[in-house]
């Protein structure tokens, strides 16, 4: 029988797709520095438009290449002594000599541009297999539009994942948006695979809270009354949260799958381990109706922007409040059966990379890459 | 991709030692401190030799899953060091000390085609990296050349395992690789390993060069071991510091000068840096470049020479001196 542990620290898994950026980040003009699940990338494109992720330290004295020059079609120059490396990390030239020193590279990792993110893969390459990369099709799929930006959490991975697998928290965080008592009230349903989680929650003939009032009133102008609201949340191992919502009109069959007399919006969440206290929380609120509105786009976008800042602030606040109280556990309540479940399949994927849960210390972490 | 020269020493347990070849010994050890084996790894060892304390690499040739059992190859060429005999003379419960995996020569994924070339002991370095690409659905051939049949080891396992990727080259089959043949046949987007005598790494590095290849596709290992000429004695001399010493067969030049007192600068110990150059004032005799760290060019002016591998050869009938300058 496996207990979860519910470390307030937990580590990440390196074999995983994670999203290093958004696609329109990487470029040829400047070259994007960024850490993910520890590890320090240099990230830019080739002439031809292919995402390169290489370790952001020189071969020879380790300066950061991410503040270095694109050179040809796919070199990348060091800012310090000019060593040029290829897209591969494979070293072209070296200063000051006929010859390159055989061992000299830089490790280049595997990415994947889709779903309108550049992912990388930090891990063993040999396993890196782009199938792997969680199902985020709303990002591109014709049937639906939207946006979305980038948080930079101060916080553990984990604790972003607990917050989006538990939404009773929208009573209390976001009173002004999304919150109600119902959310509280109604009971929900979880299920889970050896990679997936679902959490299902149904609230029948509820008043719309604000920003579900506005959306109904977007595709159907004029609307009062009564909603079936709904939340399917659906995690990806290892960070990769996309929440099915919306509201129909009540008693219009919405929970029997007649969504017709309602809007459906998928917010779209990927989380980025950086460190251990920190990640990078990208996310995307895409809808199924008005697809032609970019009016509708923008607001939703700065009014998930608003909600998401509550987020952000309990976040920080939580971390700091783990800690601030290093003597102190986390205990778990029932409506954490979501976020259990999360932390069980990483745990396992930890386990099977030989790995504890724990983050290892923060100096010496990872001298063998 | 372990790419690591963190060093960390640890103890380990010979727990079988028999020859492949008459010149190539299996070493298998049970090392204290298991952990990943990664593809193209090596280990450095420490030995005592002739009473001094010294170290010497070893490629793995394969390991356990666990990483708890490795294996070894060790070669014995007329011009060895004296660190092949001290490890010849190893027996199971035998102790020594040995560094975790090191990694110079990863093999990086991604390329469109890979082509391994061996030579002789050069194979130890490839075994792994043959599995691995062929564990990973790689699209990768080897060449394996060597004297003579008896003298290659590792041949019936590698035909076992690779079948029709693996093109042995034997000399005394008049089946020797002809490396112009081989550059050409190598399609562009391949990646190319080498681990081999110098002659090998430097014939193939002179066809590609020649040809314009990209110098990023070519990727060689050494531990600056192998050379032109067979080792032989002869004196090194500093005049500005008046250091004069001998340096005998099985020892490196960088290892008599500092046994003389002189204040060596370097890092690598195997060829590849250059850190431990010395400029030639004056020659009598022959220079056996061993490094990887000059171009023909510069080898060719003999000039300058890295003294942890490199070595003097002597004229017809006479001896060998070299005097030079240290940096
Ligand atoms: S640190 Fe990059 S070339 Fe020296
Ligand atoms: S010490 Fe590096 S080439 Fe001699
Ligand atoms: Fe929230």
């Amino acid at each position: 029988m496996q207990q979860t542990v519910t470390a307030k620290l937990l580590d990440h898994p390196r074999n995983a797709w994670y999203v290093a950026a958004w696609d329109h980040e990487v470029g040829r003009k400047k070259i994007l520095a960024r850490t993910v699940a520890g590890r320090p990338l240099a990230l830019y494109r080739t002439e031809d438009g292919r995402a390169v992720a290489l370790a952001d330290a020189c071969w020879h004295r380790l300066a950061p290449l991410s503040q270095g020059t694109l050179m040809g079609p796919e070199d990348i120059r060091c800012p310090y002594h000019g060593i040029t490396y290829d897209a591969r990390g494979r070293c072209t030239s070296m200063p000051a000599q006929e010859t390159i020193n055989p061992s000299a590279l830089v490790p280049s990792f595997p990415v994947v541009d889709r779903y309108r993110y550049v992912w990388v893969w930090v891990g063993d390459p040999a396993l890196a297999d782009p199938d792997l990369i969680p199902d985020m099709h709303q990002m591109t799929d014709a049937a639906w539009t939207g946006d979305g930006l980038t948080i930079h959490a101060p916080c553990n991975y984990q604790l972003i994942l607990d917050n989006l697998m538990d939404l009773t928290h929208e009573e209390f965080v976001h009173s002004s948006s999304i919150g109600q008592k119902e959310l509280s009230e109604s009971e929900f349903v979880t299920s889970h695979t050896d990679t997936t989680v679902t959490v299902e929650r149904w609230m029948h003939d509820i008043e719309a809270p604000p920003f579900w009032l506005k959306n109904m009133r977007d595709k159907f102008p004029g609307f009062s009354g009564r909603v079936d609201r709904w939340q399917i949340i659906h995690f990806e191992a290892p960070s990769t949260i996309c929440i099915d919502v919306g509201v129909a009109k009540a008693g219009t069959g919405a929970p029997e799958g007649d969504r017709s007399q309602g809007v459906n919006g998928y917010v779209m969440n990927t989380i980025t381990p950086e460190t251990a206290r920190s990640s990078h929380y990208f996310w995307s609120f895409q809808r199924n109706y008005r697809l032609d509105s970019q009016l509708i786009t923008t607001q939703l976008r700065d009014g998930v922007h608003g909600v998401f800042g509550e987020d952000e602030a309990m976040l920080s606040a939580q971390q700091a409040a783990i800690d601030a109280n290093p003597d102190y556990e986390f205990y778990s309540l029932n409506i954490d059966a979501g976020g259990m479940w999360v932390r069980r399949i990483l745990e396992r994927m930890l386990l099977a990379e030989g790995r504890d849960h724990a983050p290892a210390p923060r100096r010496g972490a990872q001298l063998v890459r | 991709m372990a790419v690591s020269r963190t060093e960390v020493w640890q103890g380990g347990t010979v727990v079988a030692s028999r020859a492949l070849t008459p010149e190539i010994r299996r070493i298998e050890i049970e090392v204290d401190d298991p952990g990943p084996v990664d593809p193209g790894v090596h280990v450095d060892v420490r030995l005592t030799i002739a009473g001094e304390r010294d170290r010497r690499s070893y490629s793995i040739v394969d390991a356990t899953d666990d990483g708890r059992r490795i294996a070894l190859s060790v070669y014995t060429s007329p011009a060895s060091r004296g660190g092949a005999a001290v490890m010849n003379a190893l027996a199971p419960g035998d102790r020594l000390e040995l560094t975790r995996p090191l990694n110079d020569f990863p093999l990086r994924p991604g390329a469109d085609r890979y082509v391994l070339i061996a030579g002789g002991v050069g194979i130890t370095a490839m075994v792994g990296m043959a599995a691995s690409l062929r564990a990973r659905g790689a699209d990768y051939r080897v060449l394996y050349a060597g004297r003579s049949r008896p003298l290659m080891a590792y041949v019936d396992d590698l035909q076992r395992i690779h079948g029709e990727r693996l093109s042995l080259h034997v000399r005394d089959e008049g089946t020797s690789l002809s490396i112009p043949a081989v550059v050409d046949g190598i399609p562009p987007g391949t990646e190319v390993y080498v681990c081999g005598p110098i002659r090998l790494m430097d014939a193939i590095r002179r066809e590609w060069m020649r040809r314009g290849r990209p110098v990023a596709d070519l990727r060689m290992e050494t531990f600056g071991n192998s050379g032109w000429f067979d080792a032989q004695e002869f004196t090194v001399r500093i005049p500005a510091t008046g250091i004069e010493a001998r340096v005998r067969p099985n020892q490196s030049m960088l290892e008599a000068l500092e046994a003389a007192g002189a204040d060596m600068m370097w890092d690598c110990r195997k060829g590849e840096c250059g850190l431990c150059e010395v400029r030639v004032l004056g020659l009598e005799g022959d220079i056996d470049h061993r490094d990887v760290f000059y171009s023909e060019r510069q080898k060719d002016a003999r000039s300058k020479m890295c003294c942890c591998v490199s070595r003097v050869v002597a004229p017809a009938g006479g001896s060998a001196v070299v005097e030079i300058v240290t940096s």
